[in-house]
């Protein structure tokens, strides 16, 4: 759609060029595997969520019982919690790569200004920086979705299609994570970026229902970000599809596209003046 | 004098960047009571007799003193060597390696009973506290804090690469805060990871804590308890020592 449209427009163009993209997706797999235990750094991505599941979903869900949804089918407290950590690991993965790691690059390595230096452009700079945190998610997300069909907590025909769902809910928060690291001043406003995150992590109808909070609360709630990545995967992976969506997805779209742009034309800014 | 030289450092400099605190130790506590002990203890009922509210705050009391001591020692620690130089500055005074790191551990204790006094505070109005024996636990939490800080103080001067933190968090803090009897009781896990738990620190100090704030007796008995996490305490000062005294005497 629009943003097909966008990018073969710019490859006509020859704005961007996916051999130069590729080229910054490189250079990241590089500069990780310069690092001491890499493999256990990359590893260490995906026990999280997998702890949190253990413990939350099989741990605290023993003392839970189970879950009616809205639609009336009753799940596992632990089928309820999996689909949350799953999207709050797809938010974390892209955050942490779009936001920390990012900014370290812009500000202090200046990994960015010796990009410009070669014929790399600020936009390709912007997709490859977020299609390697894409890469990265994925491999989390992915291992995980075989872990919660491993369970039985979701069945492969679902966690196939959550898959794809993962990949949406990366790209709306790593873009919008790159938007807001180019106006970051210091690491001190990282403490902003956590807090908001951690928020959202306790209260997006991860650990219990959305329903029991205030009306006024909710509301507040579905302002948020995480809460449609939430009810759309949750949706997907109990199997309870409905027209409300579509609402999400285009949610997670409308947030990706701001995003980039935002992003693409604060790194032409403040990199090309 | 030395290590109270060193504490007033730390004093000093946590000052001018106690704002940057504030979400870590005071607001992110309350919100987990809020979500899980509020939201999911709705679910919940009773465990061991009492609410799941009731329950669960002695064990987000302990482990916020937990995640508090063992973040204050890694990057403030390696940093002091690597990039502030800290250590090397105060090995030019008379401070003493000793100094360095009892007047550290007593900066912890320091963060760790302000924050739980806080807590237990805000606590008390949700009506979960329901002992006068909670005036102890934030005792119990400052020395769960040194138990921890100072071996993660020794950890922390002996590595290069600050890449090994995040395998820490992942591997060590996280796991042992998920099952150290915070969330659900140690009982329901298999049997064969118990013991893990029980290895952990935390787990004696959430146990403590409980049973301050609810007024009943700990699983095992409070000397052994105690003289676990002091164990711990004096252990990690040891090795934080030599690993402070290894790293400062190239």
């Amino acid at each position: 759609m629009v943003t097909t449209y966008a990018v073969t427009q710019a490859l006509r163009d020859g704005i961007v060029s996916p051999a130069r993209v590729g080229a910054v997706i490189n250079r990241n797999v590089g500069a990780l595997r310069s690092g001491p235990a890499y493999w256990m750094v990359l590893f260490s991505g995906f026990f999280e969520p997998v702890l949190y599941l253990l413990s939350i979903g099989i741990g605290v869900g023993a003392l839970v019982g189970d879950l009616t949804l809205q639609d009336g089918q009753v799940i596992t407290y632990a089928a309820f919690v999996a689909p949350a950590m799953l999207a709050v690991s797809a938010m974390s993965g892209a955050l942490a790569e779009t936001t920390f790691n990012f900014f370290f690059k812009f500000k202090y390595v200046k990994t960015y200004d010796a990009m410009l230096a070669t014929p790399l452009r600020p936009a390709e700079i912007a997709a490859g920086e977020l299609l390697w945190a894409m890469i990265r998610g994925s491999l989390y997300t992915g291992a995980f979705l075989v872990v919660m069909v491993a369970m039985g907590l979701t069945s492969a025909g679902w966690a196939l299609l959550a898959f794809p769902a993962t990949w949406l809910v990366g790209l709306a928060f790593g873009a919008v994570g790159m938007a807001a690291s180019t106006y970051i001043r210091g690491w001190q406003d990282f403490d902003l970026i956590s807090a908001g995150q951690f928020a959202m992590f306790l209260f997006s109808g991860t650990f219990s229902p959305v329903q029991d909070y205030p009306p006024a609360v909710e509301v507040l709630i579905a302002v948020t970000p995480l809460y449609h990545a939430v009810e759309l995967i949750r949706g997907i992976t109990t199997g309870s599809l409905g027209w409300a969506m579509l609402g999400h997805v285009l949610y997670l779209i409308v947030m990706m596209a701001l995003g980039l742009y935002v992003a693409s034309r604060r790194l032409t800014t403040v990199l090309c003046r | 004098m030395g290590t109270l030289a060193v504490l007033e450092r730390a004093l000093v400099s946590y000052k001018r960047l106690w704002q940057a605190s504030v979400f870590s130790s005071f607001i992110l506590p309350v919100l987990f009571v809020i979500s899980i002990g509020i939201g999911v203890g709705g679910y919940v009922g009773d465990v061991d007799g009492v609410s799941y509210l009731d329950w669960i705050v002695p064990g987000v009391l302990a482990s916020t003193a937990f995640q508090m001591a063992v973040g204050e020692s890694t990057f403030p620690v390696l940093g002091d060597f690597k990039w502030v130089k800290g250590y090397h500055a105060m090995r030019a005074t008379p401070v003493g390696i000793g100094d360095m790191v009892a007047g550290y551990q007593l900066y912890i204790a320091f963060r760790v009973i302000i924050a739980a006094v806080v807590f237990l505070g805000v606590s008390a109005a949700f009506g979960a506290i329901h002992s006068p024996w909670v005036v102890v636990t934030p005792f119990v939490c400052a020395l769960l804090g040194v138990a921890v800080s100072a071996p993660t103080s020794a950890f922390s001067a002996s590595i290069e690469n600050d890449s090994y933190f995040a395998l820490l968090f992942r591997f060590v803090v996280i796991p042992s805060t998920l099952f150290a009897g915070v969330f659900f009781p140690v009982s329901q896990l298999p049997a064969l990871l118990r013991p893990l738990a029980y290895a952990s620190p935390l787990w004696h100090a959430v146990e403590l804590c409980r049973s301050a704030t609810l007024g009943v007796a700990p699983p095992w008995p409070v000397a052994a308890h105690l003289a676990y996490l002091l164990l711990w305490a004096v252990l990690g000062y040891l090795l934080a020592v030599r690993a402070f005294r290894r790293r400062l005497s190239d």
